[in-house]
């Protein structure tokens, strides 16, 4: 009996074991790489070329190529900063009753109807590019907030109803797989006592869905805060400071965009774009421990 | 052919003490599937009977549509007698019956709130308000539940972080906060050990003073602890309904005897 020594059973084993391993290391390999080049470049605003981090963040002037008072080059990010969240946070505020109603009606309420009707509409609107969200913002959603609001009609509102249809869907499905989540039984144990529908969906039902109901929103926010070619369109691409909503401004994501045909490897210009860049990536590293820590913490309750 | 035989003897008692419930008739149909056929039980007052029988035997099918659980998942016909009422008329206010019928289930399920919250849940949804009656119900209702002992020190935390045992009883006690009249429990016990199973037997057998309860359970040897009526399922029918003594040691139909010596199940 030969118990010792190698089989095709072990060896399959260690050759599945080398593919697998391999193919993680090479993406590790690819996150660091893509991580340090980021982080590289984005600091080298403050390396290199000496710009202050506090005058970065709280700066309200964006023009990489002129000296301020100081003698630095004038990269003050906030006006970006600003407007990234402004859009980003109105456009959740707006989605989320939007999306929870939806979410309720195809999983509580018409589960069948709602589902055939709903589900196709949620999934139209993730396919649809965010080039043409853009291109329909533009030439319809600017031209409206123009009329009523005055102005030029591009801006933080027109970001905000442009990301809102976009992260509709996003948040939408995301509530449905949390409503999903909740047990029959909690449905079941509310209307046993006498509870109504309604009070069954609001006191138990999305109380006991809560935490991946914000969790839903995170997603939605993240991919708000993400978006660049749709807000491009319609912001105003100017560096500026917002003055209301309707006033021309710009967001991390379409700074980068407007100008980075524009720059010249390892200038100044340039690496303002990559400290951008890296707000950016931290942002969503923030998100994503967001919904890491609410996972964690709706695990124990 | 054979079935119809089985199905043909029956052994049914009216209990001597007034019903807090009777069922005449009753059928129930999941779509084309014929769950139960031909109810008709009465349940004494302030006793607690039991319903026994194999997986599959409808009981609670039978259970739930005393309380009309059974509400758009199935259709029931014949007639369910509470208080002089039919429960399924068209005019009857479904969450009215099912304050007064409460109803407890296999797994415990506490909501995702605290333990007063799970208590006051139904109060609240009912319209009452005032902090000291709510804190009055939630004490009396966890002391009848034989649960306040181990929670009084800490009602604000979660309802699951409790014991399986533990979830059961504040469940039931759930169900006594709206004060009903008659307690339905879906083999409350068979998700739980022995010593929880035990308590929820005292309880229940101190509950029986207050409240008319109508227990399914799987287990024969609780069915003969703490009932006085047993009504034995099979294939969806009743096939014999009498005093739980009588059931258990002189068992009137041959599928009842087998049931009971363990010969299926």
């Amino acid at each position: 009996m030969d118990l010792k020594s190698p089989s095709k059973a072990t060896n399959e084993d260690r050759r599945g074991r080398i593919i697998t391993y391999s193919c993680i290391g090479i993406i590790i390999v690819l996150v660091v790489s893509i991580l340090y080049f980021i982080a590289s470049r984005g600091l080298a605003t403050f390396i290199q070329n000496h710009v202050n981090v506090f005058r970065f963040l709280t700066g309200t002037q964006w023009n990489p190529s002129l000296l301020d008072s100081h003698g630095q080059p004038e990269v003050g990010a906030l006006p970006m900063i600003t407007t990234s969240f402004l859009v980003t946070i109105l456009a959740a505020i707006v989605a989320t009753p939007f999306a929870f109603a939806v979410a309720i009606y195809m999983v509580e309420i018409a589960p069948k109807r709602g589902t055939k009707l709903l589900q196709p509409v949620m999934e139209l609107l993730v396919g649809i590019p965010s080039v043409v969200y853009g291109f329909i913002g533009l030439t319809v959603i600017v031209p409206i907030v123009r009329h009523i609001f005055g102005g030029t009609g591009v801006g933080i509102l027109a970001g905000t109803l442009v990301l809102f249809v976009m992260i509709l869907p996003t948040v939408t499905s995301l509530s449905v797989d949390a409503l999903t989540a909740v047990p029959m039984y909690l449905r079941s144990a509310s209307l046993a006592l006498g509870a109504t529908r309604w009070q069954t969906i609001r006191k138990v039902i999305l109380r006991a869905a809560m935490p991946r109901l914000l969790t839903a929103i995170i997603f939605g926010m993240a991919r708000a805060f993400g978006e660049a070619l749709a807000v491009q369109m319609v912001i105003g691409n100017a560096a500026l400071m917002p003055t209301s909503l309707v006033s021309p401004t710009s967001t991390l994501t379409s700074q980068l965009t407007t100008e980075v045909g524009n720059t010249v490897m390892g200038t100044i210009q340039n690496n303002a774009l990559w400290s951008l860049a890296l707000i950016l990536l931290l942002m969503s590293l923030v998100f994503n421990l967001l919904v890491h820590f609410i996972g964690k913490r709706g695990e124990i309750k | 052919m054979e079935n119809n035989n089985i199905f043909a003897k029956t052994h049914l008692v009216t209990p001597q003490e007034p019903p807090a419930i009777t069922t005449d008739n009753l059928q129930v149909y999941y779509g084309d599937n014929h769950a139960m056929h031909d109810a008709s039980l009465s349940f004494p007052e302030h006793q607690i009977t039991a319903l026994i029988g194999a997986s599959g035997s409808g009981k609670s099918t039978y259970l739930r549509s005393l309380n009309r659980m059974n509400d758009d998942l199935a259709t029931v016909k014949g007639k369910i007698m509470y208080h002089g009422i039919d429960i399924n008329a068209s005019d009857v206010n479904v969450y009215e019956i099912r304050r007064h019928i409460g109803m407890v289930f296999q797994l415990p399920n506490p909501f995702a709130k605290s333990i007063r919250e799970n208590l006051t849940f139904a109060l609240k949804a009912y319209g009452i308000k005032k902090k000291s009656e709510l804190d009055e119900r939630v004490e009396t209702s966890l002391k009848e539940a034989a649960l306040w002992d181990e929670v009084k020190d800490n009602l604000n935390r979660s309802a699951l972080s409790l014991s399986g045992g533990q979830a059961q009883r504040l469940c039931i006690a759930r169900s006594l906060a709206i004060k009903p009249d008659v307690l339905l429990l879906d083999e409350p016990a068979s998700a739980l050990d022995p010593i929880s199973t035990a308590k929820i037997e005292a309880t229940l057998l101190k509950l029986v003073k207050k409240y008319t309860i109508i227990i399914v359970t799987h287990n024969m040897q609780q069915a003969s602890r703490i009932s006085k009526y047993t009504a034995f399922f099979h294939l969806g029918h009743v096939l014999e309904f009498d005093t739980t003594s009588h059931i258990f040691q002189e068992p009137q139909v041959p599928v009842t005897r087998d049931y009971v010596l363990g010969n299926f199940g």
